[in-house]
């Protein structure tokens, strides 16, 4: 037995039978977490290449399966990562049911789960970049479900993830010739403006952004947050793969300040962009432009001295934590707009105006997740926000000053959701409408907000 | 059979640069098909210079059966929406001159930047580069003037195929050919999706 058996093959067909049998909603949810979970155990638990004794039986998981004589390899050593991917999933399966995410939404998201993971483990690890194309192939469904009209954000979203994929490819051939020329500072440079572009397109970098705030607007909103939570994550992951693979690249004077620069340009233009906005789904895309910033300027962080070994370690630490947050706040903040959205069936401003009146656990969970996400005291995102603050206030004060503006626009933009949320027309009384499994997970959520805030290492 | 390949190459180029701006211009969805479909002979010629034959079939067979896809997809949708392919065309007649003119900028920026490219790429031919940029430069036009979804499946594939005829000649590993022809036909799937999915029962 191989561990990408486990991990990849295996889940992959649980994908495929779950979407065959996807008409038992309740069944396919309940199903799909538990597998998950179960996967993410299998991954924190079980070790690669080791005898393992489980009672009269022995059994050892090698770490490589061959496929046409290429290989998926899942060492030991990416268990942490493995495990992070399945339990993330889980969380977002569990979540399901609660949000009416559809039937679909398990199904494809496994299937997404699996091309991804297949991606961070495929050698040569260039093939990953056609595994990423087709996991964004699959979330299609997922961000148009059937019945509803097809949006351009849609459109865009396949058009930049696809145009990511021959730039990663080109890369890929040019950093092999590097392996043989190392010298060849034109290379070099072509291989590096082709990364660029191959990255920026696939994290959604300013300024192929745009899809974001469009999808947020047209989808599902835990679908959407779904597909941003999972898509630039892995890919994030993938570019450091990068880094690790190639310590030119890590050596390269230009990189870190490219890296930080775009990061300040993303959260500065979403952080402004969501002070403006007049729509909660809109809201959520600008959200994650900020924070998709804040993961490449965490990246940007790293040195490429190798006698810094530990600040790069306590990075690599924070960029982890940024995921969790991510995930948490993204989450919690989806899963209210979901109910908000059922109920009232739009998210502009004029239309969930005194929402927080019939619904208050919901407007304050999306309230408490959008101040998580800008990095507010006490809940989820500020640990990892605030880390990141300060080694960049060391770097640059400049920058770290355009960091903090475009988070207190986001900020801004949570309290102006306040607002509109709280305020009614008439002065309607107070009253609680929740109820079920919608409530269970808005107060599950929003109490890991606080305590993860609270207690970051715990 | 090498010679035969060179020899075809630069009828290829004019061939693929014949079908890229006749899909541009096309108004027709069935015309749209029928040029992508032939386009990927062009693309087949263009990739055959490098790789086996039976590695460049399959980028002609995958090619045609996308185009299959699409174009099954999009007859289903104008008999369930007839008027949906013209409401997105309405602005036709002047955007038919305008496309024209882009499509010749393109052209002429394709035309002094693929010397660079051989000179960069050691193994591709200029047939090659040409053919391969032109897609490219056709396809991402496309793609940046419209929003529906055969054309800018149409443009996407059109893309992609400029790129491959580009990578062909730098990798010729069956992996590789296998997972393109993957997302060849997973982008056409994805593209009949996008044309069926307003018209298809709500999944709930």
């Amino acid at each position: 037995m191989s561990a990408p058996l486990i991990w990849i093959v295996f889940p992959g067909l649980v994908a495929v039978i779950l979407f065959i049998i996807r008409r038992w909603e309740r069944g396919i949810v309940i199903a799909g977490t538990a597998i998950c979970a179960a996967l993410a155990w299998l991954a924190w638990k079980l070790p690669i290449n080791e005898v393992v004794e489980a009672g009269p039986w022995s059994i050892k998981v090698s770490d490589t399966l061959s496929v046409f004589g290429r290989q998926f390899i899942i060492e030991d050593a990416n268990r942490p990562i493995v495990a992070l991917v399945f339990l993330s999933a889980a969380f977002w399966f569990g979540g399901a049911l609660a949000s009416h995410a559809g039937k679909m939404f398990v199904p494809l998201g496994l299937g997404i789960v699996t091309l991804m993971t297949a991606a961070l483990s495929v050698e040569p690890f260039l093939y990953a970049a056609l595994l990423i194309e087709m996991a964004a192939l699959v979330c299609v469904p997922l961000l148009a479900p059937p019945g509803k009209n097809i949006g351009l954000g849609i459109i865009r979203f396949l058009t930049f993830q696809t145009l990511g994929t021959p730039f990663i490819l080109f890369t890929g051939w040019m950093l092999a010739g590097l392996d043989v020329n190392p010298g060849d500072q034109s290379l070099i440079f072509r291989a590096g403006i082709l990364m660029a572009l191959g990255f920026c397109f696939l994290l959604a970098v300013f300024p192929f952004h745009s899809w974001i705030p469009m999808l947020a607007q047209d989808a599902h909103p835990y679908a959407a947050a779904f597909v941003f939570f999972m898509l630039p994550g892995i890919v994030s992951l993938f570019g450091l793969g990068f880094l690790e693979r190639y310590p030119w690249i890590r050596s390269l004077p230009s990189l870190y300040p490219l890296l930080r620069s775009a990061g300040v340009l993303m959260i500065l233009t979403g952080g402004i962009w969501a002070a403006f906005q007049r729509h909660l789904g809109r809201m959520l895309g600008y959200a994650v432009t900020v924070d998709i910033g804040i993961s490449l300027l965490a990246a940007g962080l790293f040195t490429g001295d190798p006698s810094s070994t530990g600040e790069n370690a306590s990075l690599q630490s924070i960029f982890f934590s940024l995921l969790i947050a991510r995930g948490l706040g993204l989450g919690v903040w989806s899963l209210a707009l979901s109910g908000l959205k059922r109920h009232l069936g739009d998210l502009n401003y004029k239309t969930v105006q005194g929402a927080a009146r019939s619904y208050p656990i919901t407007a304050g969970s999306l309230i408490l997740a959008h101040f998580s996400i800008a990095g507010f005291p006490l809940l989820g995102g500020f640990p990892t926000h605030l880390a990141i603050w300060e080694h960049l206030g060391q770097i640059s004060p400049l920058l770290a000053f355009w960091v903090v503006t475009g988070c207190a626009g986001l900020l801004t933009g949570g309290i102006r959701t306040l607002a509109v949320l709280v305020m009614g027309q008439e002065e309607e009384p107070w009253q609680f409408q929740e109820k079920g499994i919608l409530l269970f997970f808005l107060i599950a959520g929003v109490l890991a907000l606080f305590l993860s805030g609270m207690f970051p290492r715990g | 059979m090498a010679e035969l390949w060179i020899a075809a190459a630069f009828p290829a180029v004019i061939w693929v640069f014949l079908t890229s701006v006749s899909l541009l211009i096309s108004q027709n969805w069935r015309w749209i098909v029928l040029i992508l479909a032939l386009q990927y002979m062009g693309v087949f010629v263009l990739t055959g210079i490098h790789w086996p034959l039976e590695m460049a079939v399959v980028k002609l067979v995958a090619g045609w059966m996308a185009t299959i896809v699409l174009g099954i997809a999009t007859g289903e949708a104008t008999i369930l929406q007839p008027q949906s392919w013209r409401e997105a065309e309405y602005s036709w007649p002047s955007s038919r001159l305008f496309r024209l003119l882009a499509a010749g900028l393109v052209s002429l920026a394709v035309f002094s930047v693929a010397p660079k490219v051989v000179a960069w790429m050691p193994g591709v031919s200029l047939a090659q580069a040409a053919g391969g940029l032109i897609l490219l430069g056709m396809g991402l036009l496309h793609l940046g003037l419209t929003a529906q979804p055969l054309r800018a499946a149409a443009g996407l594939l059109t893309a992609l195929s400029g790129f491959e005829i580009l990578y062909a000649a730098v990798e010729s590993s069956a992996l590789v050919a296998g997972l393109l022809a993957a997302v060849n036909l997973g982008l056409a799937l994805v593209g009949a999706y996008l044309l069926l999915a307003p018209n298809l029962e709500e999944a709930g």
